[in-house]
């Protein structure tokens, strides 16, 4: 297999696995969720579930004073990645034109150098966020192989994307196949992991939300 | 032209002036990369060289590449040393036919046995011979022989470097380039479709000075033209980096000279010298004349996909899978949800209440 037959395997039929994948896993992991159901609350409402889930789904975006004073380095490291990688991913010429090409949307771009600085700051952030992984006693005690999987998975396209931006190393043909190679990768295991939360994170706020709407008190 | 006479001879005989020559000998000097304490060791090398012996085959080919390097409007430096090089065979350029022309190639094998520079165009049929013969002998017959006696060969071209079209898939003919069949010889390739005409006379004029073949890259090809990506060097670069893209040949982007990345340019994926040494005497290149870059001078380029639609974007339908998967999807999980439900309903129904007696029977 040539580099160029490698770039259009990778373009082509492994993209479409890796769609199938990830759509289908996706969507059936979410319907399995909201198919659990919650037993029916026969006891008064005191105030509106909807409105609670809503806003709780909102309001649990910002850390209360407690918990960052306790985790400041977890909070912000989670905000600059979470905010680093929706730059990289959505604000970058030619990943929206990619949307654009596949299904018709398109939306303004960043200018390429700031995109470029973004992916610096967040590859440092997931490489500060991983060290603190190893060297906290509790994290690494709760930390598992998928969870360094899930890290390992979210980096490369990243650093892959860095590099094939920048082609440093192997041929470009080469370095965007990897590139589209290790999104791949992380839309397979998406469903399957805790990447699942970018999805399941509102189900679960709207959740406690409703419960303490329901009940007329603030979460 | 006699043989004896140097290059240095031929050129003013020509009426190519000594400012003339040693413009060229500094152009090429940098753009080799070499520094321009060089130039005067360029030019004498090129001043005393005997003409050296060319052989030239062309196999499964269109004959672009010959016209690229010698269709130049006005006789240039580059094309008179071209015309000063003993090209001893070349069966589109020369005069004698049949086995007269036969008879040129295998005079010039033996007189210049392991010095001549052996120059090939198009690509070697390796299915049936019979795809392509020249005087009833196959291509590859003829190259193996011809390699033999070459210092180097120099594959000019997209499908003497890499296969080109005649590759391209189902490669009816089995065809492949120079560097799959000989392996023992120093090999420049001089890929594009056609290559930039300096870029022969650049590697030529490198082997006349040197006596060395350039620094290659792991394609085989000079460093010194194929060292830069067409992205890197393209004017249009800063509009990419804005994000200012042609989304069609009509537009107002197109107009402005946006960048080309949305029409299928191939820039950044395509190593070659057009952006830097332009075509038709420095004119332009494709890209210059609002045409995205094809990636001629890159393996397999006829396969790569559409010349239209963008490197980075998917060649099969991913909606449509994404569609199914939504469906397959859904069923699964209404599926997994009753499943579950199920399972919750039977723990439910098994439930037992514990009295007071059950408690009792601990003791």
């Amino acid at each position: 297999m040539t580099e160029t037959e490698f770039l259009l395997w990778v373009r082509g039929p492994a993209l479409q696995i890796a769609t199938i994948v990830f759509v289908l896993g996706i969507v059936a992991r979410i319907l399995q969720m909201v198919m659990l159901g919650r037993k029916a609350n026969l006891a008064e409402a005191r105030g509106s579930a909807l409105a609670g889930g809503l806003r709780t789904m909102v309001t649990r975006s910002v850390p209360d004073k407690g918990t960052f004073q306790r985790s400041t380095f977890t909070i912000v490291s989670g905000y600059i990645f979470h905010i680093g990688l929706f730059v990289t991913i959505f604000l970058f010429a030619p990943h929206i034109l990619l949307v654009d090409e596949v299904f018709g949307l398109s939306w303004p771009a960043l200018p390429t150098p700031v995109v470029d600085a973004t992916a610096v700051v967040t590859i440092i952030t997931l490489l500060a966020v991983l060290i603190h992984r190893l060297k906290d006693p509790v994290m690494r005690f709760l930390s598992g192989f998928s969870d360094y999987l899930v890290w390992l998975v979210t980096f490369l396209p990243l650093l892959t994307g860095y590099i094939a931006f920048h082609r440093i190393g192997l041929s470009p043909t080469m370095l965007i196949a990897l590139h589209i190679l290790s999104v791949e990768l992380l839309m397979v295991l998406f469903p399957f992991t805790k990447l699942m939360h970018t999805f399941s994170l509102f189900i679960a706020r709207y959740y406690n939300g409703a419960i303490a709407g329901y009940k007329g008190v603030h979460s | 032209m006699s043989k004896d006479e140097t290059l240095g001879e031929a050129l003013r005989r020509q009426g190519v002036t000594r400012r003339g020559f040693l413009k060229f000998c500094a152009a090429t000097a940098s753009m080799m990369a070499l520094p321009p304490s060089m130039v005067p060791v360029i030019a004498a090398a090129l001043e005393s060289a005997r003409r050296p012996s060319v052989i030239w085959l062309s196999f499964q080919e269109c004959t672009g590449c010959t016209e690229s390097l010698t269709r130049s409007h006005s006789p240039t430096v580059e094309g008179l040393i071209f015309d000063s090089i003993s090209l001893d065979y070349h069966h589109t350029l020369q005069a004698a036919s049949g086995s007269a022309a036969e008879a040129a190639r295998e005079t010039a094998m033996e007189e210049n046995h392991g010095k001549y520079i052996l120059v090939v165009d198009g690509s070697i049929p390796t299915d049936n011979p019979g795809y392509s013969t020249i005087a009833g002998i196959s291509n590859r017959d003829m190259l193996e022989e011809a390699a033999k006696g070459a210092a180097a060969i120099v594959s000019v071209g997209t499908c003497a470097a890499f296969g080109g079209i005649p590759a391209a898939k189902p490669n009816p003919t089995g065809a492949v380039s120079v560097s799959d069949l000989v392996h023992d010889k120093p090999i420049i390739n001089v890929p594009g479709c056609p290559p930039i005409p300096v870029v022969i006379t650049g590697v030529l004029a490198h082997y006349l000075t040197f006596g060395t073949i350039p620094e290659l890259d792991d394609l085989k090809r000079p460093k010194a033209y194929y060292g830069k990506s067409i992205h890197d060097r393209c004017y249009r670069r800063p509009f990419y980096d804005k994000g200012l893209f042609a989304e069609t040949f009509d537009d107002e982007g197109a107009r402005k000279g946006w960048c080309l990345y949305k029409l299928g340019c191939k820039g950044p994926t395509t190593y070659n010298a057009c952006a830097t040494v332009k075509w038709n005497e420095g004119t332009s290149f494709p890209i210059e004349s609002g045409h995205p870059c094809l990636g001629c001078s890159e393996p397999g380029f006829w396969d790569g996909g559409s010349f239209y639609s963008a490197i980075s974007t998917p060649t099969e339908d991913i909606p449509k899978a994404a569609v199914y998967a939504v469906g397959a999807g859904a069923a699964a999980g209404v599926a997994l949800g009753a499943m579950n439900r199920a399972k919750k309903q039977k723990s439910v129904d098994a439930h037992e209440k514990v009295t007071i007696d059950d408690l009792d029977k601990e003791k």
